[in-house]
């Protein structure tokens, strides 16, 4: 019966109660929303490379070696020489070797010369691979296949015409020997979806009549001399690399970092990834934080609307004091209220933020290749939720505490 | 009865009586308990138990049923529960015994006229059957023709239980319905403190 009337006249007050489990649940949803996205972005970005079991490249820190080689961030201080590239593929761990080579730019993308085994190798997402939406893979040396975003952002279906300019954000282009879009990579939300690959000749093919960084005077060699011309690199920038067994990742490592010839570096993605994470994660915190404080501020305002609520509710206090509440039941009664307002507030929230993933999954997983799972509440956020609940309790604790000096003063005559 | 002005004391002696005031000095002793005597937690207690509580007016929590409030002091009183049988048939016997309607009785407090409010506040006192009830001038936010059949009532169902009635009124023209009449200020010297 207590507690029919304590709904009812939670039902009474529906507009302002409303108003508060609305904030909380909002509150809530913005911050398990968060930590979705959160965990989703940090799976997502740890799910960019799988299955290469290291990364190969010119000595300097891993993480810049992972951002040029994966992320196509920055630049390679050096190259790897085709000599080294060759020694490390014949060494008896490996099991197979793509070679990377970077440093050309088509518009605001990345171009990558690699070998067509790169489309077989490179996985994401656990064991996802690289497939071809439209056209085919290159066949032809002066042959391209363009990421999702790339076809997306310059309008490119197969057969358009690509001029390759040399370097990053430059002016000068290989527009002597114009490639042709032969393939586009369905999206896969990595790097790959902004790159334009080609094959390793075509960076040799495309570079033949450049000396130091420049273009050699005189007339450009004509593309059907170069197609007869030998077009082994000299050098590849990096080299994903897969050993026979994992257990042997380690020694290869080593070999390579001790590498006599050459200064070389190795990196586990895996390690690699981890440590860049570290360098991303504060922002993440910093989110997590701001809307750690959404839910403070939205159960500040449930304490605000208890303590205004105080005064008009004085006669009800008397009341129940009149029919034999102690003060301390009035104080229970509060709390009570509180929490029941906070636990629908949580609950509510859930369901937004569930309602929320359920309809923006599709769109966030197109635009941005962030896979958000549907699954039921985990562990940590059913003690977020609990968190929520005991928090408004101990919120209330304050305007109770009024209260339950009000009706002591009060009695059942109430002063106004 | 209790007669005095307004300003006279009469609501801090029901809060004395209640056992929601102390007394500074003296005693107040309510069916042979002497109340400064016992915790806070057992006056409460001894105040739903031994008092059933008529308000002036505002006596029903608008968001519960008729019948809820009726068995409001019950749930705090377990003498009185036990008294009352199964509490939702006797509750609606008081109600229709002081004239209720039928179908007001499952209605929303806020819902009823005042004197309709009035006799639910009478048959809450009622319930359970307590040695005393306090009105504070429960009619007088009725209309002198309510007011006359409020007291009929009011009367008829105290009778019928055998129960004390104090009540509170500034209004010597209903004295001589009671056997007893205390003019507040014949037993009772207001001191204020000095401004």
């Amino acid at each position: 019966m207590i507690l029919r009337l304590v709904i009812g006249s939670l039902l009474a007050r529906m507009l302002t109660v409303g108003m508060t489990i609305l904030a909380i649940a909002l509150s809530v949803a913005l911050f398990l929303g968060v930590e979705k996205v959160r965990t989703g972005a940090k799976a997502s970005f740890a799910d960019t490379i799988s299955g290469t079991d290291l990364i190969v490249g010119a000595r300097s820190g891993s993480v810049q070696l992972l951002l040029y080689s994966v992320f196509r961030i920055g630049n390679a201080t050096n190259n790897v020489t085709w000599q080294s590239y060759q020694d490390i593929a014949q060494r008896p761990e490996v099991d197979w070797i793509v070679p990377i080579s970077l440093g050309d730019s088509h518009k605001q993308f990345r171009v990558m010369g690699t070998s067509v085994e790169f489309f077989e190798r490179y996985k994401y997402r656990r064991d996802r691979g690289l497939a071809v939406s439209d056209g085919a893979l290159m066949t032809d040396l002066f042959d391209a296949v363009i990421g999702a975003d790339v076809a997306a952002a310059l309008n490119y279906e197969v057969g358009s015409p690509i001029v390759v300019a040399h370097g990053i954000a430059s002016f000068t282009e290989h527009k002597d020997q114009p490639f042709r879009v032969s393939g586009i990579l369905e999206k896969t939300g990595t790097p790959v979806d902004r790159t334009v690959i080609v094959s390793l000749e075509a960076i040799e093919a495309i570079h033949v009549d450049w000396k130091s960084g420049a273009q050699a005077p005189g007339a450009p060699t004509p593309t059907e001399v170069i197609r007869q011309m030998d077009l082994q690199p000299q050098a590849v920038t990096a080299a994903l690399v897969g050993v026979n067994s994992p257990l042997q990742t380690f020694a290869l490592q080593r070999a390579i970092n001790e590498y006599r010839e050459e200064p070389l570096l190795a990196v586990l993605p895996g390690v690699a990834l981890q440590e860049l994470w570290g360098i991303v994660g504060i922002a993440e915190t910093a989110l997590l934080v701001v809307s750690a404080m959404v839910v403070v501020t939205a159960l500040i305002g449930m304490m605000a609307t208890i303590f205004s609520s105080l005064n008009e509710r004085r006669r009800e206090m008397a009341i129940y004091r009149a029919m034999g509440a102690k003060p301390s039941t009035i104080l229970g009664l509060l709390v009570f209220e509180a929490t029941v307002t906070s636990a629908l507030g949580a609950l509510l929230g859930l369901c937004l933020l569930y309602l929320g993933l359920f309809l923006s999954r599709p769109v966030v997983d197109k635009a941005f290749g962030l896979w958000l799972p549907l699954e039921a509440p985990s562990a940590h956020e059913g003690w977020v939720l609990l968190g929520v609940v005991v928090a408004g309790a101990i919120v209330s604790l304050a305007p109770a505490y009024r209260a339950y000096r009000l009706s002591l003063a009060d009695g059942m005559i109430v002063r106004m | 009865m209790l007669l005095g002005e307004s300003g006279s004391g009469k609501s801090t002696l029901l809060s004395m009586i209640c056992g929601t005031v102390l007394a500074e000095s003296g005693q107040v002793s309510v069916d042979g308990q002497d109340l400064g005597a016992v915790s806070s937690g057992a006056r409460d207690r001894y105040r739903v138990e031994k008092i059933g509580m008529i308000f002036q007016q505002f006596n029903l929590l608008p968001f519960g049923s008729v019948l809820d409030n009726v068995m409001l002091p019950l749930g705090f009183a377990p003498e009185r529960r036990g008294r009352a049988g199964h509490a939702p048939s006797t509750a609606k016997d008081l109600c229709l015994a002081l004239g209720l309607p039928e179908e007001v009785i499952s209605a929303k407090a806020a819902t009823l006229s005042v004197g309709q409010q009035q006799r639910v506040a009478v048959a809450r006192a009622l319930i359970g059957q307590p040695p005393i009830v306090i009105a504070d001038e429960p009619t007088s936010a009725l209309d002198a023709g309510s007011q006359q059949a409020f007291l009929d009532l009011l009367f008829e169902q105290v009778r019928a239980f055998g129960t004390t009635l104090l009540m509170v009124s500034h209004d010597p023209g209903m004295a001589s319905r009671f056997d007893r009449v205390l003019h507040m200020q014949d037993i009772a010297v207001i001191t204020r403190p000095n401004q």
